[in-house]
């Protein structure tokens, strides 16, 4: 068996992970090997000196990779700190491997505005655990009518931009918020729906809508939009990316995209994985995702997306949801669920081969789409092991089994599917900077 | 005679039909065979005395409220109703405050009409009296399938040659968004019977052919060929507005039941329909009023019956629990 990592109650400049298994995709590393770390920046190695006072952490049997990348959020503030803070997201997120954040703008008020952009970074700045990088929206308010500032926006660092929730419904503004963002190459998010054919959907339109007597979202009203997004994307040359994926249509679309040379990328969330439409069959409403769960089939090509390059990356949609809110009838709970403690675990579950993963992705390509993947879709500069960057690092056991409790998770918030759901894969340990954030010290 | 058929019954709820098993619902049946007659002579009964049924209807509903309070009432328990809309009751207290706060006024059980679909299911896990689905969104309305079923078995008797075990039942209207509908589907189809769902396609998606023992057919003359039932079900024209059909005129020529429509039924055929009748919509007038052909009132009345079963099954069961 492998040692525990202990917390870390000293700030050590130098970092000494060794005899780990190092995955790093995007240097096309694989191999038992050590990673060090100094000031807070990845080194080739340490001098003798060095080692005698640094941090050392025994990987024996556990694998080494550059933080998680998560480019898909909620933190909760501003306006929403009973659901989450950016203090105790941060935590969620380093206890779920990740290092670096990219939270959506739709909150109260909205990153719409130069002033919001600077609270979260201020807040982040003084209580993050890990990287967090803000997103800005597309339009005012995210109500889909009027540019929001998005040049103003971007100075004050923003690293993309998305309406969030509902999308952009119309396609004069989508096509000229793409055409503006190239003058700062900075890339345009969308959730894909149509909704104009969602009106009261809380859920896969099809045999469980059936059942249950729920409204549906046609997967129709996804693949519309993601048709519409790719040819505004190829009219305007703008840098495009399509958030959580569901729909196997929209897998196909993205992928004909792709191979004629349209600047997309897109994304899978990790419940989409591993769970499907029938999970919903007791109106649980912690499985009340706005990218609803779909069919078996359509789990089965976000998969083969994954695994052919036409889906970039996985994130966790971190969602948080206060248990009050959730507490009610399926129809009124608001959607979402968190995500950050369970992604990459829910991920392994679902792709990994030794498991029965109807997908069978190598372990490091499952890495990859965690790191690196999702860090070049929104040019962030993160996610590998390259001498030279900022040492995060994530050592996580690929076989360890664990079980989410509704009161073991870091987040404020619980609604979570995995509760009571045995999961294999879980982090060890989580370095940001070359310092070690998870276990907390 | 009643403990006879209450050992089958160890269900502290009715939520939705799905779950019950055949036998489960020949309990239902035994023992609305038992209060029926006793409807007639206008006598209290004692299998409720001292309890109290909230009847709590965040739904407008005039027909399901009453026949549970009549129920109620012939099994000598207290009936109080509580009408209400559960979007006001969103913005302020929860169901789970409503229901706990019910339950602190020493409620015994509480029957509960929700537009959302699983709310039934919800209150049953939150509450430890039973709670009966009086309809919950377009999700399940268990007892009005029951009484429907009990109908036809009424009407198509038992023994040899007769019962509804292989009868075809054509449910016709607008099914997408009907509980009715759906635990009509489940109940008949565990009873034996083959169900048809007609309609147009906006109202009665393909998807529907999923449920075994279940066909969709969208040319009402094929759909109407040799039925022994007809169960219409009300067009909700408030609720579908202008997106699922184009007008009630366009509804009535291309679904309505008309004279004409009848002489393609088996002879013997019936005519149900669970109420409110939108007369000269989904049905002509004279077709509802004909006696040799509809139950629909026929229907009412058993409601009272088979409700007084399904309460006094789940009364008796609830009881026993604490003791154990």
């Amino acid at each position: 068996m492998n040692a525990a990592i202990l917390p870390d109650t000293t700030t050590p400049d130098a970092l000494w992970i060794k005899n780990g298994r190092v995955i790093d995709p995007a240097n096309g590393r694989d191999a038992t090997g050590d990673v060090f770390a100094l000031n807070g920046r990845i080194v080739e190695g340490l001098s003798a000196g060095q080692r005698a006072g640094a941090r050392v952490v025994d990987a024996a049997g556990l694998v080494v990779a550059p933080g998680f990348v998560d480019i898909h959020a909620r933190l909760g503030e501003p306006g929403n700190t009973a659901r989450e803070t950016i203090r105790s997201a941060t935590r969620a997120a380093a206890a779920g491997g990740y290092t670096t954040l990219v939270c959506m703008p739709d909150t109260t008020p909205p990153a719409d505005n130069v002033g919001t952009v600077q609270l979260i970074k201020e807040i982040a700045a003084k209580t993050a655990l890990v990287h967090v990088h803000p997103a800005g929206t597309i339009t005012l308010g995210h109500r889909g009518e009027k540019l929001a500032p998005i040049g103003s926006l971007r100075g004050a660092g923003v690293v993309a931009i998305t309406d969030g929730i509902g999308g952009v419904q119309n396609n004069e503004i989508m096509r000229r918020a793409l055409e503006y963002s190239t003058l700062f190459n900075i890339p345009v998010l969308d959730h894909c729906q149509d909704s104009s054919m969602t009106r009261g959907a809380v859920m896969h339109e099809g045999e469980w809508s059936v059942r249950l007597g729920l409204r549906g979202f046609p997967a129709a009203a996804e693949e519309i939009v993601v048709a519409s997004d790719i040819l505004l994307a190829r009219l305007t040359g703008a840098r495009l990316h399509l958030q959580h994926i569901t729909a196997a249509n929209s897998v196909q679309l993205i992928r004909q995209a792709k191979a004629q040379g349209v600047p997309v990328t897109a994304e899978v969330a990790a419940d989409h994985l591993l769970l499907t439409h029938a999970a919903l069959h007791d109106y649980n409403t912690h499985l009340k995702l706005a990218a609803p769960l779909r069919e078996e089939a359509d789990r089965r090509a976000l998969i083969g997306g994954l695994a052919d390059g036409t889906i970039d990356a996985v994130v966790s949609d971190h969602s948080p949801v206060t248990p009050t809110e959730k507490d009610c009838e399926f129809d009124y709970a608001p959607f979402g669920a968190i995500g950050l403690e369970t992604a990459f675990s829910v991920a392994l579950e679902a792709l990994c081969p030794a498991r029965g993963g109807a997908g069978a992705l190598p372990l490091a390509l499952v890495v990859e789409k965690f790191t690196c993947a999702p860090a070049r879709a929104l040019n962030l500069g993160a996610g590998t092991l390259s001498v030279g960057q900022r040492a995060d690092v994530v050592v996580f056991s690929p076989v360890e089994a664990w079980t989410p409790s509704a009161d073991g998770f870091h987040s404020r918030s619980m609604n979570s599917p995995h509760i009571g759901r045995v999961l294999r894969g879980r982090v060890r340990g989580t370095f940001v900077d070359g310092r070690q954030v998870f276990p907390f010290a | 005679m009643i403990a006879a058929t209450a050992a089958e019954w160890t269900r502290k709820d009715l939520t939705a039909i799905e779950e019950l098993s055949p036998s489960e619902i020949g309990a239902v049946f035994a023992q609305a065979d038992v209060f029926k007659p006793l409807l007639e002579s206008r006598e209290k009964l004692v299998s409720l005395h001292g309890q109290t049924l909230v009847n709590l209807f965040l739904e407008p509903s005039t027909r399901t409220r009453t026949a549970f309070e009549v129920s109620a009432k012939r099994l000598g328990a207290d009936v109080i109703s509580i009408s209400g809309n559960a979007s006001s009751l969103v913005k302020g207290e929860t169901l789970r405050d409503t229901a706990l706060n019910i339950r602190a006024l020493n409620a015994d059980m509480i029957v509960m009409r929700h537009s959302a679909a699983g709310a039934a299911a919800y209150l049953a896990r939150v509450l430890d009296i039973p709670v009966i689905n009086a309809g919950d969104g377009a999700h399940a309305h268990p007892t009005q399938a029951l009484l429907d079923a009990y109908t036809l078995r009424e009407r198509f008797g038992v023994g040899p040659g007769r019962g509804i075990e292989g009868r075809r039942v054509t449910i016709l209207g607008d099914i997408l968004f009907s509980r009715v509908a759906r635990s009509n589907i489940h109940c008949l189809t565990k009873l034996g019977v083959r169900v048809t769902l007609a309609g147009p396609p906006t109202l009665v998606p393909g998807t529907f052919a999923m449920f075994p023992g279940v066909r969709v057919v969208h040319d009402l003359n094929v759909a109407l060929e040799g039925a022994d039932a007809v169960m219409l079900l009300r067009i909700q024209h408030e609720r579908q507005t202008t997106t699922h059909f184009p007008s009630l005129g366009e509804y009535t020529s291309m679904f309505g039941l008309n004279r004409e429509r009848m002489g393609l039924l088996a002879p013997h055929a019936i005519i149900m329909h669970p109420g409110p009748i939108n007369r000269g919509v989904e049905v002509e007038s004279e077709i509802a009023d004909d006696p040799a052909r509809s139950v629909i009132l026929a229907q009412v009345n058993n409601g009272i019956a088979v409700r007084m079963g399904v309460l006094h099954l789940c009364a008796h069961r609830s009881r026993r629990q604490p003791e154990q």
